[in-house]
């Protein structure tokens, strides 16, 4: 990414509201990690390291979506610092699972989790990332795929594009040579609308798919709910399937909401 | 220094820890005046949105929780609601959900001790620095590591956020022969976690010894993973769905986690440290004699010495998984068939870093009415916070930079994972002498 051949490209690894396994999958990466930890230098990475190193970096990482005040406002200063930035995970292309507060009163919310509800302060949306900054990759999936993170930061240290398929889990399957579970089984699966990453596994261990890699590129959810209305689900039963890890993405999020005015 | 100077260690965003906090301690002359551990992860609020949900889905929500231990939520979301819904799993389910487990202490403990603690006694920043003078070290534990995985991997699908747990038991089960193949590895990684126990025990560890009461899971024939009573070394022994009338979970105002108590005593410490000094007979001859080899037995009091404990677990876990690997027969069906009925359940399982609660309680659609979970961090908070008290005291003479990262050891003694407690550990020195202005504030939120 620079033209000085000797300095190694910076990462960074943020965090904002997740669980953390999206970037615990870079140090999952146990047959990659040092050789990734010798081509670039990991300038920001909390979770690994107590060495931050302050910006800027060529590549940030963003794991999380945004709840709070502060966390909006930081997001701006981590887009300032990253040349390139990329969002790594549910939470953060999509707000998350955290994100069902969205359709309820998070006052409420605070009030069934916490004691002493003015302690606590947050945002009544859990919205994803690039709602506040430009992003200029999303990678899919809760978690994230580690192969296919790696493919992303190597293709972008490259500067080329990365082979990261936005088709549907339907292909991963036909290539398993899994039976369809939906078709033959009658199981009620996502996986026509869901984007491809995780290697058809819900359905290889005889599940459906429960849509954790969010909206393929052009997802038919009015097909697909009709198909799980023939398979016996209720208007409520789909809503719910919708309403999952990846619930505030679009595509899912209207899906939802469709059926629920049904 | 006049005994009147007042300092503050602050730690702003404590490393290697999961989620976000920090830590705040103001001393006055030789008297700690103030210690605050600070959670400011941003709340999720799963509590609240699991209700309404179908209990098929508590396992992959409450997963969700946390990507470093998701099986330990997935055992105690399962687990709770077959209490609920009065559901007996299979003889080989449960040898599974233990073999499960294994997979996960494997991979957590072996992250722990080398990628998260180690560096703190060896005065590396992280692993991978660590790695260009203990090269060998760090690839043996990647492997380790690697291998703990395989096995949450070949149960689960995935290493983080595994799909295949099921109330009742699993969506699909593995084959004896895939098992086996499991078997040499596993071998491997047994040597290699007492490599790790005797390497752990020749770390240099502070003198710190402190009067805890330890809580953990006690069964009549085993070491604890998914089932038994609540047990401390100060008489408490109770059943599991019990835990709420001993424990209160506390709201500070200066954490978005809640700190728990034992009613009328106050802190505890759950996790390794509790499991071992409670459960050392029921640890495998091999894990109980790679102990004794370092002289390391019963009442661990040194929370640094977890490190080596976790090492020990490492061993029982390889042994434990081999034990089950050998004996596993597949049955007959993955799950068994459950039934909606009204009804309340707890559980408590031991997540790496110590007991995870979980209640439900279900309506007659099998729906979640309410949900409550106590995470192991949440329970250890306070006892950090108590401990780094003590600890503080001891540091007051040093220099900053030196006393922060040793109050960022001690707090890594516990492996808090505050993702799961709610987000980061946030940790500040604030060395203040006798003007405000010279305080040497270590600011490194990017």
């Amino acid at each position: 990414m620079s033209s000085d051949p000797r300095h190694k490209p910076r990462i960074g690894v943020f965090k904002f509201a997740s669980c953390d396994g999206c970037q615990l999958s870079l140090l999952d990466a146990e047959d990659e990690l040092l050789s990734v930890a010798g081509a670039v230098e990991i300038a920001y990475f909390p979770e690994a390291s107590r060495a931050m190193e302050k910006g800027p970096y060529d590549i940030g990482l963003v794991e999380g979506s945004i709840t709070t005040h502060h966390d909006a406002q930081r997001i701006q200063e981590v887009r300032r610092q990253c040349r390139t930035l990329i969002t790594i995970g549910a939470c953060a292309t999509a707000g998350g699972i955290q994100a069902l507060r969205n359709w309820k009163d998070v006052d409420e919310f605070i009030r069934v989790v916490y004691a002493t509800p003015q302690f606590i302060s947050t945002l009544k949306l859990s919205t994803p990332i690039a709602e506040h900054v430009p992003v200029d990759f999303e990678l899919r999936g809760c978690p994230i795929n580690k192969h296919q993170l790696l493919e992303l930061i190597t293709a972008t240290l490259a500067g080329r594009k990365a082979n990261v398929p936005s088709y549907s889990v339907c292909l991963e399957c036909k290539r398993k040579a899994n039976v369809c579970i939906a078709v033959a089984r009658g199981i009620p699966c996502l996986g026509p609308v869901t984007q491809a990453g995780c290697g058809a596994l819900c359905p290889s261990y005889d599940r459906g798919c429960y849509g954790c890699y969010g909206p393929m590129e052009s997802p038919n959810t009015t097909s697909m709910t009709s198909q799980f209305r023939i398979l016996g689900q209720t208007d409520t039963q789909i809503a719910r399937a919708f309403r999952g890890f990846n619930a505030w993405a679009w595509q899912f999020r209207k899906a939802s909401e469709e059926c629920e005015r049904t | 220094m006049t005994g009147r100077a007042t300092k503050t260690i602050h730690v702003d965003t404590l490393a290697r820890v999961e989620g976000e906090g920090s830590l705040y301690i103001k001393l006055v002359g030789e008297r700690v005046a103030d210690v605050k551990l600070k959670i400011y992860e941003p709340p999720r609020l799963f509590e609240a949105f699991l209700r309404g949900r179908h209990f098929s889905e508590a396992a992959d929500i409450t997963a969700r929780i946390c990507g470093i231990c998701p099986i330990a939520y997935q055992m105690s979301a399962v687990h709770a609601i077959e209490r609920a819904l009065g559901v007996q799993i299979n003889p080989q389910v449960r040898l599974l959900r233990r073999l499960f487990y294994c997979g996960e202490w494997i991979e957590s403990h072996t992250l722990h001790v080398y990628m998260l603690h180690a560096p703190d006694f060896l005065g590396y920043a992280d692993a991978i620095a660590m790695a260009k003078n203990h090269r060998a070290v760090v690839e043996k534990a990647l492997r380790l590591k690697k291998i703990g995985n395989r096995i949450v991997q070949l149960l689960g699908g995935r290493e983080i956020h595994p799909i295949s747990a099921a109330v009742g038991g699993f969506y699909k089960v593995p084959t004896k022969r895939q098992l086996r193949e499991l078997e040499d590895d596993l071998k491997w990684a047994l040597e290699a976690s007492l490599e790790t126990v005797k390497w752990t025990a020749g770390l240099e560890f502070p003198d710190f010894e402190q009067d805890y009461e330890f809580v953990a899971l006690r069964h009549p024939d085993e070491y604890p993973f998914n089932e038994g009573r609540l047990v401390s070394n100060r008489g408490l022994d109770i059943d599991t769905a019990e835990y709420e009338d001993h424990f209160a979970e506390l709201h500070v105002k200066h954490s978005n986690a809640l700190q728990s108590v034992v009613r009328g005593r106050g802190s505890y410490l759950v996790g390794p440290l509790a499991r071992f000094n409670l459960n050392f007979d029921k640890l495998p001859e091999t894990a109980r004699q790679a102990a004794i080899d370092v002289r390391l037995q019963p009442p661990v009091k040194n929370v640094f010495r977890s490190i080596v404990v976790r090492a020990v677990e490492l061993v029982f876990a390889c042994a434990e998984a081999l034990r089950v690997i050998r004996e596993y027969e597949p049955p007959a069906a993955p799950r068994v068939e459950v039934h909606n009925r009204i009804g309340v359940g707890q559980a408590i399982t031991e997540a790496p870093r110590g007991i995870l609660y979980h209640r439900y309680a279900l309506d007659d659609k099998g729906m979640i009415v309410t949900a409550k979970i106590v995470p192991p961090t949440s329970q250890n908070q306070k006892r950090i916070e108590d401990d780094l008290r003590e600890y503080a005291a001891q540091l007051v003479a040093w220099p900053v930079e030196e006393a922060t990262w040793k109050c960022e050891q001690a707090i890594r003694s516990y492996d808090p994972c505050i993702s799961c407690a709610t987000h980061f550990l946030k940790l500040i020195v604030d060395r203040e002498k006798t003007d405000r202005r010279e305080s040497d504030r270590q600011e490194s939120k990017a």
